[in-house]
């Protein structure tokens, strides 16, 4: 009836996971009954649950993202904790835990943090930079939300139900087959990944064909903000990146389920296929990521040094470069595996070339400045900061591809420093960037400076406490995911590196105060012209939260910076038509179809995973019937009448009437 | 284990190209950041001296300068990329004096096995190597991956079941060193650091003789009892009983490992042998 599911499932033998599964429970039960005591339930369903709203869609999105990463934080804090204390001992946590940790450390910080952040950014901001009213598939928009939460729910159901895969996070055969992974682990592992890679690809679908589609009149391909330019790489690389990733973990399970051999030992199956096949998807996820938070600093950097970004032709030109080159790289992952010089020399050499477009960027930011009259709020800071790690890591990660170093220093804790560089150094200081420099335009209101700032300074020196002990550990000869050691020399490092990790911890603690001080004061912070930074992309045009049609009228846009050029000459029709004739809008319906997909993804993957086969034909029923439902409606969109949107309008238009006269003497 | 600190003519290259790669990179990084930071504070807003230059976006002979900068770096570091891939492959022959010694390396769950063909002894967690020799390693593994790696002794290599890779070492120093599995395989990990003892070419001979005594026969049975889940802290020795051992486990004329004993059909086995922990 129920599968391999029985009470052995739940580890009431390991205090840890159960009672961080008992917190969670009781916060999520606790919520849920807050939610439905206040009568707030109506509310969410209607305006976020079901929303097809790209900005609801955006911030819902982030928060899944903020809320994954206090998990994955936690599973960090435990880890470095652990490597501190195990020397010459066995710690306080056994190999099968410790494994389990830093496998779900690293799936949830890429696939549920840092996938979701700047999945989420993108969705908030590049319509309103394009000056559209929304995204190009709405409720495909919605619907891929919700399957990446299936996958983050799967991921932490694995907590108290069963187990997680014990194999880090890429889930390397032959360790993951089923003879030597026999538990469900894996499973959890790989199905997670399938739903939620599944939300992404439509995701990826959606974003390009908006950047591609929807632009307003005027806006030309060279006249996009950069922040919409990274978009359309980034996804591009993701419709091209996920399949490749769908198919290696469908061969992985067919291997697990129905007895295949792709990868297994025995039979022909071969584990250097899928190390190929998983670093195909692998190495372009990585510029997947970095990619948007590229654009963010660059939206931020121009913006808070009050010019137009330098280069913009050749940042257009550097950002496509990576797309492309980011997918001729991938080999550099294993040159250990015993390839030839020929073949290692060539990937180490195409992976350098990457870091030319990528210093390039580097150099534009840097000249963007110059000349420039910069205001250090919160997110510039941010981006300082980024451009001095980040500049380390592009200089150990361009070590790494040099093949004779890379054979001393291959899963070394240098390399594991190294990709923490680029990916908090570049993706996490992005996301936190475009957190603060575009929470006004979400919220309506501004962040505090003063916790954001102090959150600025303890995350950017615990970064570095924590990393800088494990480049040298690496050095020391130290590997990677050792649950205990008794190798003396590389004890102390360990000590630091946990020190660092506290402070890191106090970063993110002030981000949370941040985000409460700040909804305290709300009142005090309210921006009401929706433009609190001086802005210069067509983001800024409108208010602060936008109307659910973003712009009364589609904006005319006459150059690069169109928002700025437009507060230069004071022209923009909308500002200056003194009885703009306002119609009617249309705007798509809200719709279930994206959770009560997920509801039975959710289903069908927690079945697969225990082979309960009647229930996996139910989600599966269920999950098809959604998605007929849909297909089949008569209406999908709803018109607000002219009357109400000039009504909103005209709100917004007093509002930034002076601020429009003050720019104007500039 | 300090990768810095090299005992042999493998890592003593790797590491000077390490160090090279990084100083020619410094010299521009180094730079870069002072430049950011010296940017930053210069062009702030509450400075009164800063002139500011709003138009100042496009320069066609900056732009060739930021182009050219990253491009001849990598121009010059392809180059160290490219000579040392082919003077370091793993596989590339390494000058010794004497004969060069054979090691047919087999990583088991977990723990090494080193095979001597040649002398026709075997060990378990523990390397005994002549100095000065050309030390020619074939490696398998009996049914995960992992990584074999000497960290002052040079290049690291994977083991794959039913695969054979090569690497060739040389030590140059007697003494002890520490090995490691630079690749995750399973609950025992983190226990198959080895030994490797570097011993004079003349005491080598001795040590293999002393060895050869030894009661423990290495075959296909006490073999497969070796590869059974669990961690080694001892240092067995072997005397071998066929030569052509290696050959069969790597051809997977003895089949893979069998992986941990699924105690519990729930979700969780327990893990393999009970000393993991």
């Amino acid at each position: 009836m129920l599968g391999k599911l029985d009470w052995s499932a739940i580890p009431f033998d390991q205090p840890i996971p159960l009672v961080a599964g008992a917190v969670v429970l009781v916060a999520i039960l606790g919520v849920l009954t807050w939610v439905v005591v206040k009568g707030h339930l109506p509310y969410l369903w209607s305006e976020w649950i079901t929303s097809v709203d790209h900005k609801r869609i955006g911030v819902m999105y982030i928060l899944l993202a903020s809320v994954m990463l206090l998990r994955g934080g936690s599973d960090a804090i435990m880890m470095r904790i652990q490597q501190a204390v195990a020397y010459q001992s066995q710690g306080y946590l056994p190999p099968e835990h410790y494994n389990q940790i830093f496998s779900a450390h690293g799936t949830i910080m890429i696939f549920f943090v840092a996938m979701p952040f700047v999945i989420g950014l993108m969705n908030l901001i590049v319509p309103l930079q394009l000056g559209v009213r929304d995204v190009a598939f709405p409720t495909l928009n919605s619907v891929g939300f919700w399957l990446t939460a299936t996958g983050a729910l799967l991921v932490n159901l694995s907590l108290v139900i069963g187990e997680f895969a014990r194999t880090g996070w890429l889930a390397f055969p032959p360790l993951s087959e089923l003879s030597y992974s026999p538990g469900v682990g894996v499973d959890y592992y790989a199905w997670s990944l399938q739903i939620s890679g599944v939300g992404t690809l439509v995701a990826g679908i959606n974003l390009v064909t908006t950047v591609l589609k929807l632009r307003t009149r005027g806006m030309n391909y060279l006249r996009m903000p950069m922040f919409c330019w990274t978009t359309l790489a980034s996804n591009l690389l993701i419709v091209a990146a996920f399949p490749i990733l769908t198919a290696t973990l469908a061969m992985l399970l067919l291997d697990r389920y129905l007895g295949f051999h792709f990868f297994t030992n025995e039979a022909g199956g071969n584990v250097m296929m899928f190390m190929n096949l998983i670093w195909a998807w692998g190495h372009p996820e990585v510029y997947i990521l970095v990619l948007p938070a590229f654009g963010i600093f660059s939206e931020v950097v121009s913006t808070f040094s009050g010019k137009a970004l330098f280069g913009y032709r050749s940042m257009v030109l550097a950002t496509m470069a990576i797309c492309v080159i980011s997918f001729m790289v991938w080999l550099h992952h294993f040159f250990t595996m015993g390839a030839g010089p020929d073949v290692n020399a060539i990937f180490g050499i195409a992976s350098m070339i990457i870091a030319v477009p990528t210093g390039v960027k580097i150099y534009n930011w840097l000249f963007t400045m110059y000349g420039g009259r910069i205001r250090f709020a919160t997110p510039m800071l941010w981006a300082v900061g980024f451009m001095v790690t980040f500049i380390i890591g592009g200089l150990t990660g361009v070590l790494l591809a040099v093949p004779p170093a890379d054979f001393m220093l291959h899963n070394s804790m240098f390399l594991v420093a190294h990709f923490h560089n680029v990916i908090i150094g570049g993706v996490l200081f992005g996301a936190f960037a475009g957190f603060e420099y575009w929470f006004p335009k979400a919220f309506g209101f501004r962040l505090d400076e003063r916790w954001g700032k102090l959150a600025f300074w303890f995350t950017f020196l615990g970064f570095f406490i924590t990393f800088i002990p494990l480049y040298i550990a690496g050095m020391l000869g130290m590997t990677r995911r050792m649950q205990h050691y008794d190798v003396a020399a590389w004890r102390p490092w360990m000590i630091v590196a946990a020190i660092g990790m506290a402070v890191l911890t106090i970063g993110v603690i002030c981000q949370i105060m941040q985000l409460v001080v700040s909804i305290r004061n709300r009142e005090a912070l309210r921006d009401r012209t929706g433009d609190p930074w001086d802005g210069r992309s067509l983001e800024w045009a409108t208010s602060s939260p936008p109307p659910v049609f973003n712009f009364a009228f589609n904006p005319d846009v006459r150059g690069e910076d169109a928002y700025w050029d437009m507060k230069i000459h004071a022209q923009q029709q909308s500002l200056e038509r003194d009885r703009p004739e306002y119609q009617d809008i249309e705007m798509p319906r809200n719709s279930p179809t994206g959770f009560v997909c997920a509801f039975f993804a959710t289903v069908m993957g927690f079945a697969l995973i225990w082979h309960i086969w009647w229930m996996v034909i139910l989600g599966g029923l269920g999950a098809f019937a959604t998605f007929v439902v849909f297909a089949w409606r008569d209406h999908d969109e709803y018109v607000i009448p002219a009357e109400e949107v000039a009504a909103i309008d005209r709100i917004n238009l007093e509002e930034r009437r002076s601020l429009v006269s003050m720019a104007g003497t500039v | 284990m300090n990768l810095l600190d090299p005992q042999g003519p493998v890592a003593a290259a790797n590491s000077t190209i390490l160090v090279d790669s990084v100083f020619i990179m410094l010299v521009i990084v180094v730079p870069t950041i002072f430049a950011i930071l010296g940017f930053a504070f210069w062009f702030r807003a509450s400075n009164p001296k800063a002139r500011y230059q709003p138009d100042f976006v496009y320069s066609g002979r900056v732009e060739m300068v930021v182009w050219a900068i990253p491009a001849l770096t990598v121009i010059l570091l392809g180059g160290v990329a490219w000579i040392g891939s082919h003077q370091l492959d793993p596989a590339a022959p390494v000058r010794g004096t004497g004969s060069p010694v054979r090691i047919q390396a087999v990583s088991l769950d977990w723990k090494w096995l080193f095979i001597y063909p040649d002398q026709r002894i075997a060990t378990v967690n523990t390397l005994t190597v002549p100095a000065g020799a050309e030390l020619n390693f074939q490696l398998t593994s009996s049914g995960v991956m992992n990584t074999f790696f000497i960290p002052q002794l040079g290049s690291m290599i994977y083991t794959m079941n039913g695969m054979v890779t090569k690497l060739n070492l040389r030590a140059d120093n007697e003494g002890k060193l520490q090995g490691l599995s630079a690749h995750f395989s399973g609950d025992g990990f983190p226990d198959m650091m080895f030994d490797v003892n570097v011993v004079s070419p003349l005491a080598f001979p001795e040590w293999v003789a002393t060895t050869a005594k030894t009661d423990a026969v290495l075959n296909e049975d006490s073999y497969k009892k070796l590869m059974q889940q669990g961690v080694e802290k001892g240092r067995p020795i072997y005397r071998l009983e066929d030569p052509r051992l290696f050959d069969l486990i790597a051809t997977q004329h003895i089949p893979p490992g069998p992986g941990p004993e699924l105690l519990s059909d729930a979700g969780r086995p327990h893990s393999g042998g009970h000393d993991a922990r």
